[in-house]
């Protein structure tokens, strides 16, 4: 949820000075240590040992089984991947939930985020409103949700109805609508997150370089790109990188609304995993699958990473 | 034009006031409306009869309570595991310097990019190899371990702002480092670990994917795992019962968060904002 490094650690205590500084020395990392080890057990034995087994599990043709026989298949799960034209499916439709929920969770955060930070009224209001989505259990955002979509008497479909619009929409069950449907409640979801961190850059921004634009004749949008935007240049490239990699990993709130359906419109690629391993029961050619996921999302986040950085020694030189 | 921007405000804050809060205000209406009104086709945000029994059908299905019950004590358990744990190491990491706390800063923040998929298929053969593949102690060990980065975060944060002078003040009386920390420490980090552990809590109380690997047999499903079996396996689902079940499940979570609002916002975003 935080993203740069601790930039507020103490500056360091003056050592005591004594002769014996060598064994205070020693002595205080064998406190370290004696102190870190509770926490270091459980996440070397359920985290990064899995992760390692992971990696491995990728070249091998396992199947979950009670008496796991299995061998090493070499690159065979990457070659059987290459003509998967469903796992490539899932891929496309994942990139398009990402990107998706991301770029609109920015663009509605950033919306609500300048609305919260105008000294409107009803500000207190909003702010425990938008904290909402985030607090509630994916399940029953999801079962939520779908109360909303709802063909029969849902009361998205009334208002369009209303309106002489359309309003028999099967939001989730229609090929064409269940994909910006679920899109629509990950932005949802997402919202809280984003809005509070951009509202909380908002208000680093001193006041008088927003006063001297006006002064210069800058209208409110020549300001908010002039002045808004760069500033927060360095909290959008977080939380875009992180919302980008929670997007793309997160599972319960499609699994729960659509289960992939329908005709697999919403199979984004973590759920097409869930079911090659645990529905097929290929755990090899599921790890596989993962490995391939993984390398994809840090090679475009890195190139995304990697546009921001430069960008910002150009702005440097102006 | 400057007369028209409050108003034009105002609109665009009514439309996401509504895009946030109408799907939660429906959900409650749906709970309290009978099954005839839910069923029929007639679309009313206030029900026409207020309906309480759904809240008593819902507590009446066997497996919600029960469900709820174990949900409970994973939350409650791994959240006391986490602080146990949590709290000395999160002293080393705030007040040492050097590798140790690089590597464990590096690793805190790499665990937030974690690819779940890759880890949850071993993560199941190491459970079932240690024999907690579908258990509540297996449940929990794996709620602890994947709460502890955020945990070890927030933890760390609030140590860093104790002044490092009332540690050296109590050890110039001849407090011994246990002493200093169990008089001076824990008591001025008491409001940062209740919020570390209503976080934790809130954490494993939505839990659903390593619930839904982990878990299969019915009698140990936690409460998210319960209200999804009551979406599909029931054939026709009773709207009215299912929508108050979610309302029971989302209480203690927004109970939680609106009183941690402050604290999270401003304490765990300065690291983002900063950067």
């Amino acid at each position: 949820m935080t993203v740069a490094a601790d930039t507020r650690a103490p500056a360091p205590a003056p050592a005591p000075r004594n002769r014996r500084t060598g064994t205070l020395a020693r002595s205080r990392r064998r406190e370290a240590i004696a102190l870190v080890m509770p926490s270091l057990i459980p996440i070397l034995v359920l985290s990064v040992a899995p992760l390692v087994m992971g990696l491995a599990l990728a070249f091998t043709d396992a199947r979950l089984v009670r008496h796991p026989d299995y061998g090493f298949a070499g690159v065979d799960n990457f070659t059987k991947l290459l003509g998967n034209t469903f796992f490539w499916d899932s891929l496309r439709i994942g990139l398009i939930w990402t990107v998706g929920v991301t770029v609109l969770q920015l663009a509605a955060s950033m919306g609500l985020a300048l609305l919260l930070n105008s000294g409107l009224r009803l500000q207190g209001l909003t702010r425990v409103l938008a904290l909402i989505p985030w607090a509630m259990p994916p399940v029953v955002v999801a079962i939520m949700w779908q109360m909303i979509y709802s063909a029969n008497g849902g009361p998205l479909n009334a208002v369009l109805g209303s309106v002489g619009l359309p309003g028999d929409i099967n939001w989730l069950g229609d090929f064409s609508t269940a994909l910006p449907a679920v899109i629509v409640v990950g932005v949802w979801v997402g919202m809280p997150q984003t809005t509070v961190t951009l509202l909380a850059g908002l208000q680093q921004i001193p006041q008088d370089l927003h006063e001297a634009a006006s002064v210069d004749g800058a209208g409110a949008w020549r300001r908010f790109t002039a002045v808004t935007w760069p500033s927060l240049r360095p909290i959008i490239a977080s939380i875009t990188s992180l919302n980008f990699i929670w997007n793309f990993n997160s599972f319960s709130l499609v699994y729960v609304l659509t289960a992939g359906g329908p005709g697999g419109k919403t199979m984004v690629p973590v759920l097409f995993i869930y079911l090659e391993a645990f529905k097929n029961r290929n755990i090899g050619y599921a790890a596989a699958m993962g490995l391939v996921l993984v390398i994809i999302v840090v090679a475009l986040l890195a190139v995304y990473l990697r546009s921001q950085f430069r960008d910002d020694r150009a702005g440097q030189g102006r | 034009m400057r007369a028209l921007l409050r108003p034009a405000q105002y609109l665009a804050l009514a439309a996401y006031i509504l895009f946030l809060g109408f799907p939660l205000l429906w959900l409650i209406s749906a709970s309290v409306k009978s099954s005839g009104e839910l069923n029929s086709l007639s679309v009313n945000l206030l029900p026409r009869q207020w309906h309480w029994d759904n809240y008593a059908d819902a507590l009446d299905r066997q497996g919600l309570v029960h469900s709820a019950g174990n949900s409970l004590v994973v939350a409650l358990v791994s959240t006391a595991l986490v602080i146990l744990i949590a709290l000395p190491a999160s002293y080393v990491l705030a007040r040492l310097k050097g590798r140790i706390r690089a590597a464990g800063v590096g690793w805190i923040l790499t665990s937030q990019v974690f690819p779940v998929v890759l880890v949850i298929l071993p993560l199941f053969l190491i459970l079932r190899t240690l024999g907690l593949a579908d258990s509540l102690a297996g449940l929990t060990l794996v709620h602890t371990t994947y709460t502890l980065p955020f945990a070890l975060w927030m933890l760390q944060g609030y140590v860093t702002a104790i002044p490092v002078d009332l540690e050296e003040a109590g050890a110039m009386d001849g407090a011994g480092r246990w002493t200093v920390l169990r008089r001076i420490v824990f008591p001025l980090l008491a409001p940062g670990i209740v919020a570390t552990a209503m976080f934790s809590f809130v954490s494993s109380w939505n839990e659903f994917f390593f619930a839904l690997v982990l878990l299969q047999s019915p009698e140990n499903y936690t409460l998210p795992i319960t209200l999804n079996m009551f979406i599909g396996g029931e054939g026709k689902v009773a709207l009215g019962p299912l929508a108050a079940g979610a309302v029971l499940a989302a209480i203690p979570s927004i109970v939680f968060f609106t009183i941690l609002r402050r604290r999270l916002t401003s304490g765990l975003m300065a690291g983002a904002v900063k950067g």
